[in-house]
């Protein structure tokens, strides 16, 4: 679910690192204001081990196929979700600088995808009320805990990486990236993760399962049944958290989508001149748009677009201007082979010098 | 060799590349960080058919890669597993655009087949950009330019720390995947019976080992901060660097240089 960098367009890339930056923000204001310093060492080795964890291939019994577990719900199940968001952050920007797994553009949105609901919506959402209801109150408070876990742990990895592959489409169609209808992405994306997720639930399940048998007070709310949901960061003030970065980056997000034709736009308006349908039948001049306001907004749109219309074959004459760029790249590529003969040269003449 | 080890190898590998001496090793961190993610930036911001404009892009990596003595093959052999993925996102591209664009002769070619390959340059340079930075630049150095830029120091130390238990954790993980399979030949993965009990043990044991270290951290004055040596200074030859280098970006972002250079020659 690694983005690559080619996919996101600059201003979705920034919408995606401000939500990052500002939810990792208050997950060190909240560690330093509990003077976690002693956590640090126990994130670092448990990052670590995400990481490398990652490559263990667990067999998928009747498949032949193998899976990996979720590192997200793991994370956050040991250390908490504003800890476990961070190794999450520390565990990407490793996995792109070393094995270009995500491009560096792209690190804010794949923070966002795989950290963010990993943890936040993982924990507070999911993880958390699980494991404090009082379901299961008529067995051993043992089995109630582990049942409790294995829902929490299957449910989490479900839901957040069907957040997360969503988000990827949505990123990606803002982006005006794939021609790819934002229908079939969906499709495409949604299937492929249920299955996905389901078997790194079940893995990760039995990594906490074992954790729980053999040391249970490492695991986050576990044997806390009976104790009211409170604390200095509640449910409802986390909600009114998550909505306001929500708002914010669906308002950033906004004001890019309605500058680039996307999936969405295209599902809607279709596109008459590429020679598509028009889906839904809306006919995108009489939508709403005919209005003193919105043809200034569009006349200052058109001014300060960041990613303006390419003239490629609205060009006064598209033969000499395909003819012109083709010997210009022939140029720039004679350039390009000289650099690398001269970096040859100098190289070898260092080297003589050297012996 | 085995997943797990083949990484650790490929740790290793650009740890010796960054550990390298050359100009380009010896800027200043941060404004290397800088230029490479201006370069993303503007790659990134090209439009989908302008890929004639894009092309010039190309020079900066080639001028790194050779100024730093870097070769380019180890580039594509580290890459060539993302690679092909990077490539396969605009495969659909010239299903969905087939309004010709362009007639070279006879051979009429699509919008698709030019916004495809336009994605699959971005694909390349950005991933060739961020190689370049990683090779050129030891770890600490970066984190010490991530400190400069403000970025929480429990991140950046953290950062750190991971990185340095990773090579641990990735032996420690080769060897327990080895003996598994020296026990269960023609296995191709973990059975389900040790899902559980496999990286659980492995846990319990990372987490008691993290107290003691921060035992012995603490008892040699760990206060929460690491201390970072500024060994590159920041010169004025670094800042223009720098700027002329997103100077250009931002030229042949903003022209399409190999166009107005086909001009002059037509």
């Amino acid at each position: 679910m690694h983005m690559a960098d080619a996919l996101v367009a600059p201003a979705v890339a920034a919408t995606m690192y401000t939500a990052s930056a500002v939810t990792a923000g208050v997950s060190v204001h909240k560690l330093r204001k509990d003077d976690s310093a002693q956590k640090l060492p126990t994130m670092a080795v448990m990052s670590a081990l995400v990481f490398a964890g990652q490559m263990i291939n667990y067999t998928i019994p009747g498949t032949g196929s193998s899976g990996h577990m979720c590192g997200g719900m793991m994370l956050t199940a040991l250390l908490g979700p504003q800890a476990g968001f961070l190794s999450m952050i520390v565990i990407l920007a490793i996995q792109c600088l070393f094995f270009a797994d995500g491009g560096l553009l792209a690190l804010g949105a794949n923070i966002w995808n795989m950290g963010f609901y990993g943890c936040f919506v993982g924990y507070y959402l999911i993880y958390r009320p699980i494991m404090r209801s009082r379901w299961f109150s008529r067995m051993s408070a043992k089995a109630a805990s582990r049942l409790k876990l294995t829902i929490a742990s299957i449910l989490g990895c479900v839901i957040t990486l069907q957040l997360g592959a969503f988000s990827v489409v949505l990123e990606t169609s803002i982006s005006g990236i794939t021609e790819l209808p934002f229908g079939m992405f969906v499709g495409i994306m949604q299937p492929i993760h249920l299955a996905i997720g389901l078997v790194e639930g079940l893995i990760t399940t039995a990594v906490l399962l074992f954790v729980h048998e053999t040391r249970p007070e490492l695991l986050m709310d576990v044997g806390t049944s009976d104790q009211p949901v409170s604390g200095k960061c509640s449910l409802k003030t986390t909600l009114v958290i998550l909505a306001v970065v929500v708002a914010i980056a669906g308002g950033g997000l906004s004001l890019i989508a309605s500058s680039n034709p996307d999936g969405l736009e295209w599902s809607m308006f279709g596109n008459a001149e590429a020679g598509y349908s028009e889906n839904m039948g809306l006919d995108e001049d009489d939508f709403g748009v005919d209005s003193a306001a919105a043809d200034k907004a569009a006349a200052i749109q058109e001014k300060t677009a960041f990613l303006p219309d390419y003239a490629f074959s609205n060009s006064d004459s598209p033969a000499g201007t395909t003819v012109s760029g083709l010997v210009g790249s022939a140029i720039v590529a004679a350039a390009a082979l000289l650099i690398c003969l001269l970096g040859g040269f100098f190289r070898r003449k260092r080297k003589q010098k050297q012996s | 060799m085995s997943k797990v080890s083949a990484a650790g190898v490929e740790f290793r590998e650009m740890d010796e590349l960054a550990a390298q001496e050359s100009a380009i090793h010896a800027l200043h961190p941060l404004i290397k960080l800088l230029v490479t993610l201006a370069y993303i930036i503007v790659v990134v911001s090209f439009p989908k058919y302008a890929l004639s404009g894009l092309s010039v892009m190309v020079l900066y990596p080639i001028l790194i890669f050779q100024a730093s003595g870097i070769p380019v093959r180890t580039c594509f052999h580290k890459l060539r597993v993302v690679m092909p993925l990077v490539c396969a996102v605009g495969l659909l591209n010239p299903f969905f655009d087939r309004v010709p664009l362009l007639y070279l002769g006879n051979l009429a070619v699509s919008g698709g087949v030019i916004s495809m390959i336009t994605l699959m340059l971005k694909g390349i340079f950005s991933l060739m950009a961020s190689f370049l930075l990683v090779a050129t630049t030891k770890m600490d150095a970066l984190c010490a330019a991530l400190r400069k830029l403000h970025i929480p120091s429990i991140l950046v130390t953290l950062l750190l720390l991971t990185y340095r238990y990773i090579a641990v954790m990735i032996e420690e993980i080769s060897i327990m995947t080895d003996a598994y399979h020296l026990r269960a030949p023609g296995q191709k993965g973990i059975h389900i019976s040790a899902w559980g009990s496999f990286l659980g043990q492995l846990l319990l044991r990372s987490m008691d080992r993290a107290d003691e270290l921060y035992q012995s951290m603490q008892l040699r004055g760990f206060c929460g901060n690491f201390y970072y040596a500024d060994s590159t200074p920041c010169t004025l030859g670094a800042a223009m660097y720098g700027v002329l280098w997103v100077g250009a970006f931002l030229l042949a972002r903003c022209f399409d240089l190999p166009l107005l250079l086909g001009n002059l020659f037509l």
